[in-house]
């Protein structure tokens, strides 16, 4: 069975080269071959997934080791992967949802004339993610890392010809590589602290480590954790990256990229647990980006927009349950699946709607247009009230248990952890009833766009609508599925551990609170969006509605520390470079060549004169022979 | 031949090597010293002669015998002979060209010279066996039992070397000819077609009193004509100028006749 | 007499040759004078020969001469050729090993 596990990630490999190599010739079949390709390893997924399931719990760890990548003495790198409980639940959610955007995206980008390398870079995109979660050591999981990145590069910046989707290609880079540089520095750290960097090796030597260098490795994890699943103070590269076509936002949302951060702190709970400061900061950095994306979701008119803050703040949600530690992880993953199914239907969803209407993204301009596409609605208001924590929904139980989680924590963290997650709740439902209200109720808000063709809003075709279906029947049954009879947390409890805290208020309370946030959520946005009509021209706003609209000023910060500095920085650089360094290399490089000036002199092409140096040579050589004998 | 034996030679050898030497060193100073290189190969030829002299002092007379043979028959006529071909009157300048060249060399020869003269006084050789004993069992049998023994490696080398040499000399001396040669017929055409010079070349020297090569003719005009002079004394600049020689004669004669005249005058 | 008195006198030949090297410019009389340098090493090999009695010294000055032979005529074919070209045996003119 082991062997199959390089095959999940061959196959959409095997893709990405044939789609990438293969020329114009499979312009007619790529998105088939690509969409197979997946499917495949979605297939092998499910065949390991049911012979894990097979097995007893201590035995569901499948390994294999294909070759040894770097053999160097002392140095050991295998490309070896490692398929337990966790794992498998990546490749499903990787594999499962990274098909049904192929499917999506055959209908999504039908007259894009470059779709077979479209499908070439999404098959490479999945291919790369799940390299990284089936890694079993952190070497290698660093390759699949770079590859999502480099994906992602090529995905977001696909429409290339805009220089937005260019620049919001290398911004998502640029602060991705922030984040790799953490990744990198703690697997420098790790191989000196441990002499590997092996899973099994590392987490079994923890017990023997400094709390301060395992809260030294901890904090460069979480600073990678930060780069790829868009946290503060990396996550300004989320917003910007809905500039590439809308399967790919789903992509990235839902199945892959953001959620790798999650997976690399919940992988390396051994090192988390054993440093609690790494830990509390985790848990600070998820409770900041869970509310800084919700209010910046409040704000954006774009729809995309929209939907990656909520992103961001659901993110947030979870990177907070895996700094809790293992009161946290289980859900963490939870939220993480329930999550990847809503988003990527939000997202299609949303991709669907702009295909509707000329590709506009203001949700001034949509308004009723839940008559004119009609399974659009029902799937993404299905999306919707899960994300939202609608009861009996898959959000509902994911986010509840991390809710109770954080009040698990105990003591006065507790309490504010519990009370942000609360309020992150209701912020989620009012942004989130403000993108339904604004697209699918309230009256018709069309405009005609730059070349004056008004909108003829229409429903999509087969191809993108059935994968919607899918995800809205995975949005409303999956967290019940997991729930009932704590199917999940007995299924990922031998890899994470689990333990109930000491919750300081019971279940039913926190989840009465919840919905009352929820309430509370929905009403504010029914009272502000659902009872007036909704100007198409946005309001000037509060200044906190101003702030958010600019992403809290993520960029401007950014700007003036970063960019400004990194430009006074430089240029300091550059004034020590040209009056030292230069100063040094020119006055050597000056004096060599006025004394090589002077000896050129000397070469003044006579055969004899070359003689004499000679002879006066062998002259002194005879004198030094002589004196060395007499001496 | 006993005395080849002994430490110290006899006074016969003593005498010639004190003469003999002393010609050898000026042979040698004028090799480097005179201006025209076949004075310069005609006294190094003299300095072969006498090393050839030393060597058969020494005992070895095949060698003595080679050396004059071969070097001084076979070598230096080489020399001379291409000498002739550079021009044997070009006279080399003496002056020097390379600023500082003469003092650096003299000085580094100097130096040299003492060095070598105080190594050879520093070794202490006493002792000379001699090679009587050597030459006894006949001194041309005993060189050739080593040639063919114990140097005949070295010995087959240096005949391929004198080979490779031969035929070195050959290719660099050579001159492909990469063009048919011009018929006599083309290159009365090609004159004909240029038309710088149609008729034979005048010929050299002024017939009324020279008819030496080297002497250009005369211009109706009495300047003379350097065309009539072959290309290669032009090249050479051994052109002898007669112009003023007719007049040079009217002068003597004058002179000659006035001091006759002038004898009459006063015998009167 | 001591025989010594060869290897000076071959010190001697040997340092005048080596300073005509240096000083003339004809390359003709410069190859006299390398020739000149040969020839002083072999009265210096004869006279070893002597002194060791025996007759490897003089195996070894015959072979110089075979080389000096071969050396001779490569390097009068050269100056035939250079003189060909430049018109010239003075050494100095080919002074294109500079900058």
């Amino acid at each position: 069975m082991e062997n199959l596990i390089a095959l999940l990630i061959a196959a959409p490999l095997f893709g990405a080269v044939v789609l990438l190599c293969g020329g114009r010739r499979l312009d007619k079949t790529g998105h088939w071959i690509g969409t197979l390709l997946a499917a495949v390893s979605f297939g092998i997924g499910v065949v390991l997934f049911a012979d894990m399931l097979g097995r007893s719990a201590d035995e569901r760890t499948l390994t294999q080791n294909l070759y040894t990548w770097i053999p160097v003495e002392g140095f050991q790198a295998d490309m070896a992967f490692q398929l337990d409980q966790l794992s498998m639940t990546f490749v499903l959610l990787i594999s499962g949802v990274g098909t049904l955007i192929h499917v999506y995206s055959i209908g999504y980008m039908e007259h894009d004339e470059r779709r077979r390398r479209f499908f070439g870079y999404l098959n490479l995109f999945v291919a790369a993610m799940l390299l990284l979660v089936l890694a079993d050591n952190y070497l290698l999981l660093y390759f699949g890392w770079e590859g999502v990145g480099l994906a992602s590069y090529l995905l977001i910046g696909f429409w290339q010809h805009k220089p937005s989707a260019a620049t919001a290609a290398k911004k998502a880079f640029l602060v991705n590589r922030v984040g790799d540089m953490g990744l990198s520095i703690a697997i420098m750290l790790m191989f000196t602290t441990f002499g590997t960097f092996a899973f099994t090796p590392v987490f079994g030597a923890v017990g023997e480590t400094s709390e301060g260098m395992l809260t030294a490795i901890g904090l460069m994890l979480l600073l990678a954790a930060c780069g790829k699943s868009a946290q503060v103070p990396l996550q300004s590269w989320l917003g910007d990256a809905m500039e590439g076509p809308t399967p790919v936002s789903a992509l990235i949302h839902a199945a892959t990229m953001v959620t790798a951060g999650v997976y690399l702190i919940v992988r390396s709970a051994a090192v988390f647990n054993a440093a609690p400061d790494a830990q509390l900061v985790v848990t600070v950095v998820g409770a900041v980006t869970l509310l800084f994306g919700a209010i910046v979701g409040c704000a954006k008119d774009d729809i995309k927009k929209a939907l990656a803050g909520s992103t961001m703040s659901q993110i947030g949600y979870m990177i907070l349950a895996a700094g809790l530690g293992p009161i946290g992880y289980v859900f963490a993953i939870m939220h993480l699946v329930t999550h990847g199914f809503f988003k990527a239907g939000l997202f299609l969803g949303a991709g669907s709607v702009m295909h509707g209407m000329n590709d506009e993204v203001d949700m001034r301009k949509y308004g009723a247009l839940r008559t004119y596409m009609p399974v659009t609605f029902v799937t993404f208001g299905l999306g919707y009230l899960a994300i939202i924590g609608f009861p009996g929904l898959s959000g509902f139980f994911s986010k509840d248990m991390i809710i109770e989680a954080a009040f698990a924590k105990g003591g006065t963290e507790g309490w504010i952890l519990g009370g942000v997650t609360l309020l992150g709740a209701g912020i989620t439902a009012f942004y989130m009833t403000r993108v339904m209200l604004l697209t699918f109720f309230g009256e018709k808000r069309w405009q005609p766009d730059a070349d004056g063709h008004e909108p003829h809003p229409h429903e999509s075709p087969k191809s993108m609508t059935i994968p919607m279906v899918i995800l809205a029947f995975g949005s409303v049954f999956a967290g019940a599925f997991f729930e009932i009879g704590e199917r999940f947390l007995k299924w990922l409890e031998p890899v994470t551990g689990y333990s109930h805290g000491n919750p300081p208020v019971s279940a039913m309370t926190v989840t009465a609170a919840t919905m009352v946030m929820l309430l509370v959520g929905v009403g504010i946005a029914w009272a502000m969006y659902g009872r007036r009509p909704v100007p198409v021209v946005a309001p000037r706003g509060s200044l906190l509605t101003r702030a958010a609209r600019r992403d809290l000023y993520q960029d401007d910060f950014n700007h003036v520390v970063l960019v400004r500095g990194g430009e006074h920085l430089t240029r300091s650089l550059v004034y020590v470079d040209h009056s030292l360094v230069d100063g040094v290399v020119n006055g050597t490089a000056a004096s060599v060549g006025g004394l090589s000036g002077r000896l050129r002199k000397l070469q003044n092409g006579y055969a004899r004169s070359y003689a004499v140096s000679m002879f006066g040579g062998t002259a002194i050589l005879i004198a030094a022979t002589l004196l060395m004998r007499a001496v | 031949m006993s005395a080849i034996a002994a430490t110290a030679t006899s006074s016969g050898e003593a005498v010639q090597f004190w003469i003999l030497g002393t010609v050898a060193v000026i042979g040698a100073l004028a090799t480097i010293l005179m201006k025209k290189a076949v004075h310069s190969a005609l006294s190094l030829a003299g300095t072969m002669i006498i090393l050839a002299v030393f060597y058969l002092a020494n005992g070895a007379y095949f060698l003595g015998v080679v050396q004059v043979i071969v070097y001084t028959g076979a070598i230096m006529m080489l020399f001379l002979f291409v000498v002739m071909l550079v021009g044997v009157t070009a006279a080399d300048s003496l002056k020097e060209t390379i600023k500082g060249q003469r003092w650096l060399a003299l000085l580094c020869g100097l130096g040299f010279g003492i060095l070598l003269f105080a190594g050879i006084g520093h070794a202490g050789l006493g002792h000379f066996n001699g090679l009587g004993r050597i030459n006894s069992a006949g001194h041309v049998e005993g060189l050739a039992q080593l040639i063919f023994t114990k140097y005949v490696f070295a010995f087959e080398i240096t005949g391929a070397l004198l080979i490779t040499a031969a035929v070195g000399a050959m290719v660099l001396t050579h001159r492909e000819r990469t063009e048919r040669a011009a018929t006599q017929r083309e290159l009365a055409e090609r004159r004909v077609r240029e038309g710088v010079q149609l008729p034979p070349l005048p010929a050299p020297g002024v017939y009324a009193r020279h008819n030496a090569v080297d002497v250009p003719g005369l211009l109706p005009d009495g300047t003379p004509s350097e065309l009539t002079v072959s290309g290669t004394l032009r090249s050479r600049g051994q052109i002898r100028d007669v112009s003023g020689e007719a007049l040079d004669d009217l002068k003597a004669l004058e002179q000659r006749s006035a001091e006759r005249l002038g004898r009459e005058e006063a015998s009167k | 007499m001591n025989p010594v008195n060869y290897l000076y006198l071959a010190a001697l030949l040997f340092t005048i040759g080596a300073t005509g090297v240096l000083i003339r410019k004809n390359a003709i009389v410069l190859f006299m004078c390398v020739e000149l340098m040969l020839n002083a090493c072999n009265l210096a090999f004869v006279a070893f020969s002597r002194m060791h009695g025996n007759l490897d010294g003089q195996i070894i000055a015959f072979f110089t001469m075979v080389v000096a032979a071969a050396e001779v005529v490569v390097g009068l074919a050269i100056i035939v050729s250079l003189f060909r070209t430049r018109h010239s045996a003075s050494v100095d003119d080919a002074s294109l090993m500079k900058l």
